[in-house]
């Protein structure tokens, strides 16, 4: 046992460190640092950046162009992209539809979407909640019926991310009523420019546009666009939540997080010296540090034991980081928001979502009430922290 | 980065637990814990006849080997002083003895000879450089007088390892050294007790104490290092006797919510329950990555980042034990709280520990007294 990184990982860490300190445009780092939403452009200019470097979809399969990395290396690869402040590579595309395409899809398929969904020729959004279907997503009530060679899709999808950005949507669908809830779902793809798909914005409590309403009237959709068999689509979808989870512990951002509340600490004054110097703090930023750290070892364990014994992401320990992991990134992010103080009361979510517009008050503190706002979601997308709660108790517990 | 065990590691963990399977079942420990000693005879004997005597030796074991054996040691509430006599004085003798020493070490891996750290005392509390017994030079003899407390494992040592101020004030780390004293010696007071969780131990006064020059461990004066050390390699052990006893202790509570019944179904299909016994296990987890960070981190020649690690694993498993073993009783119920079921003997250890080599606010506030971007050691 040797939990140390091996000179050879360390190394790779350096070229990782390297590649993104000179190729991340400035202009994007700057953002990212600020807590401030990228753009559309600036998420596909700079997922083209590492696909040209081969680094875009490091995770799949190395026939369809990823790196072939062990899960530790992904780790590093992953913590390191969050300390250079750049952003994910957009995970729509390559955590949640692309896996799913090269587990289930038909060769033609695979030829026709990986390499688009690897460039973000294609912009992904996922199309699984309904107002009636959150937690209890197999409640699904999008219906496809089937005509010919195309199915007519009718019914409404709720929390889209990214939907008002979106080229395509993978999106699950009723194809069976008459079956088991779980077994008459199917997965389809679904192009944004189809005649009858309405996209209506909800705006969060950050004020913020991420997630919208999409409205489905009698669209049509192409059979050839279904992934895998008819009525199987909830069991892939399943496959790729815990795709999803592994990497909604989002460590390294949380870390950077952390990082950036002490950095700014020493700035804030308080009690006569700075915040920074102030025990309560330096408590409340050790106490977080630990917490990660142990985080981040369960999480290189738990990807351990994932690559030895299943090969797959049904590991219900999964939940586990997701459940510690979503938890963190609020914390850290409530510590933000308490080293910003009155700084943070400024309503302004044209410049925290990238606008060209004036930041009233410091910069560094802009983003720390929107940031804080928004990550009250970490603990409810990607499957809540009472459904991950759920997952283990039955799992792991067999109650 | 890899975590699995190796040949002998997985030999070691394999015959630890073969031993708890047949002679640490929770009424043999009882038996044990009634006899005079506290802890059975026969057992420190089998321990040694599998080799785990000799862990202090860097040869024979380093800090996985004793993470593998505490854990199963903490899993069945071992009563024997392994960490005290073995893996403390074991190591402090020949990191520090030099070849003078070598029957000793001999004698504590063959089982013959007990030994206790003598360093805490009734106003340390979790100061390690905190010592005011002193020790003062005459005629090429060492005379120590003071006071030391909560010496674990001290009621049944022949030999005590005591750490005495030979110059400086009294939180000074220069200035501490380490002698060894027999405790029938003459000036020496000892009163054993029981601790909490069933241990034994001892405070001792100490009145004017002589011990000879072949009886001084190291440069005396020099001897802070080694303390510091002999507290991190404690932390570890403990820290992994946690992790073991969490997990006892988890099993229990979910076979536990599965087999009792209330208002006609097991009460286990309760969702506020189930939800808190996830809780536990998302604790003990983190505390398992820390009981490993701490075998990793133990073997770390720099002694600022080595103590930060500890520290770090001492928060957590603090934390971690507390909501465990709390949520455990509550979970169970009123039988968690009587003494006759082995739930309560388990959240006693796990309370215990966390006053023996410094608490989670003591070690939180060591932290947080680090400047920095990071307060832990980059991995």
């Amino acid at each position: 046992m040797d939990l140390r990184y091996s000179p050879e990982e360390q190394e790779f860490r350096g070229e990782v460190r390297e590649f993104f300190r000179s190729v991340l445009p400035r202009e994007i780092r700057d953002k990212v640092a600020l807590g401030r939403l990228p753009s559309r452009d600036d998420i596909v200019r700079w997922q083209r950046i590492l696909n040209a470097r081969g680094w875009a979809v490091t995770q799949w399969a190395p026939e369809w162009g990823g790196t072939g990395w062990d899960t530790v290396r992904q780790y590093i690869f992953r913590e390191e992209m969050y300390l250079a402040d750049a952003p994910e590579p957009l995970s729509t595309n390559v955590t949640l539809v692309g896996p799913v395409v090269i587990a289930f899809g038909n060769e033609q398929q695979k030829r026709h979407f990986l390499p688009r969904i690897a460039n973000v020729d294609m912009f992904f959004c996922q199309g699984f909640s309904e107002p009636e279907a959150g937690s209890d997503l197999a409640a699904l009530r999008t219906r496809a019926v089937r005509d010919g060679d195309q199915y007519i899709v009718t019914g409404q999808k709720l929390w889209t991310s990214y939907a008002h950005q979106a080229d395509w949507m993978f999106c699950l669908v009723r194809t069976d009523e008459s079956a088991r809830k779980q077994d008459g779902i199917s997965y389809l793809l679904i192009d944004m420019a189809s005649k009858g798909v309405t996209v209506k914005p909800v705006m969060t409590l950050d004020g913020g546009h991420h997630v919208n309403e999409v409205f489905l009237n009698d669209v049509q959709v192409p059979v050839t666009n279904r992934i895998g068999e008819e009525n199987r689509g909830w069991h892939y979808a399943k496959f790729l939540l815990g795709n999803e989870r592994i990497l909604t512990g989002r460590i390294g951002l949380s870390k950077s997080r952390l990082r950036r509340a002490r950095d700014l600490a020493a700035r804030v004054p308080a009690g006569g010296s700075t915040l920074a110097a102030s025990h309560a703090f330096r408590e409340k930023a050790a106490a977080l540090e630990v917490e990660l750290k142990a985080l981040e070892i369960t999480t290189l364990r738990v990807l351990d034991e994932v690559r030895r014994q299943t090969g797959t992401a049904q590991d219900p320990k999964i939940s586990i980081l997701k459940i510690k992991g979503s938890e963190l990134a609020q914390a850290t992010a409530e510590l933000l928001l308490e080293v910003a103080g009155p700084h943070a009361l400024p309503r302004q979510e044209d410049w925290a979502s990238g606008a060209d517009v004036a930041c009233i008050g410091p910069e560094w503190a802009a983003t720390a009430a929107p940031n804080y706002l928004y990550l009250r979601a970490a603990t409810i997308f990607g499957g809540s922290s009472e459904i991950q709660r759920n997952i283990v108790a039955k799992n792991i517990l067999g109650i | 980065m890899d975590f699995s065990l190796n040949k002998e590691q997985t030999m070691i963990k394999d015959a630890v637990e073969r031993l708890m399977h047949r002679h640490y079942t929770f009424a043999q420990r009882d038996t044990y814990a009634r006899g005079a000693a506290g802890w059975s005879e026969a057992m420190w004997q089998r321990y040694s006849e599998v080799g785990l005597l000799g862990l202090f030796d860097s040869d024979v074991g380093g800090p996985v080997e004793a993470m593998i054996v505490m854990e199963a040691f903490g899993h069945s509430l071992v009563l024997e002083p392994f960490l005290a006599a073995v893996l403390l004085c074991g190591r402090a003798v020949q990191r520090a003895g030099g070849g003078s020493h070598a029957e000793l070490l001999q004698d504590i891996a063959a089982g013959r000879l007990l030994m206790a750290f003598a360093h805490t005392e009734p106003s340390s509390r979790y100061e390690l450089s905190r010592v005011a017994t002193r020790a003062t030079c005459k005629d090429r003899r060492w005379i120590l007088s003071g006071a030391k407390s909560a010496i674990m494992h001290g009621d049944c040592a022949r030999r005590l390892l005591v750490s005495a101020r030979v110059a400086g004030e009294p939180a000074d780390p220069s200035g501490i050294g380490l002698f060894l004293i027999d405790a029938g010696s003459a000036g020496v007071r000892r009163t054993g007790y029981t601790t909490q969780d069933g241990l034994r131990a001892a405070d001792l006064v100490l009145d004017r104490v002589e011990v000879v020059a072949a009886d001084v461990l190291g440069p005396p004066g020099a001897m802070f290092p080694l303390i510091q050390e002999l507290a991190d390699v404690a932390i570890a052990a403990t820290a992994a006797e946690a992790v073991g006893a969490m997990q006892a202790l988890h099993d229990m509570t979910v076979a536990y919510l599965k087999t009792r019944r209330q208002f006609g179904v097991a009460i286990g299909t309760f969702q506020a329950l189930q939800h808190r016994c996830v809780d536990m296990l998302v604790e003990l987890e983190q505390a398992r990555s820390m009981a490993l960070y701490a075998a990793m981190m133990a073997s770390e020649p720099d002694a600022r980042s080595r103590s930060a690690a500890m520290s770090a694993v001492k928060v957590q498993i603090t934390k971690s034990s507390r909501y465990v073993a709390q949520q455990a009783i509550q979970l169970h119920g009123g039988i968690g709280m009587t003494t006759e079921y082995a739930a309560s003997h388990y959240f006693l250890r796990l309370m215990a520990m966390q006053a023996r080599f410094g608490d989670g606010a003591h070690h939180l506030n060591a932290l947080a007294s680090i400047d920095g971007r990071e307060v832990l050691p980059a991995a």
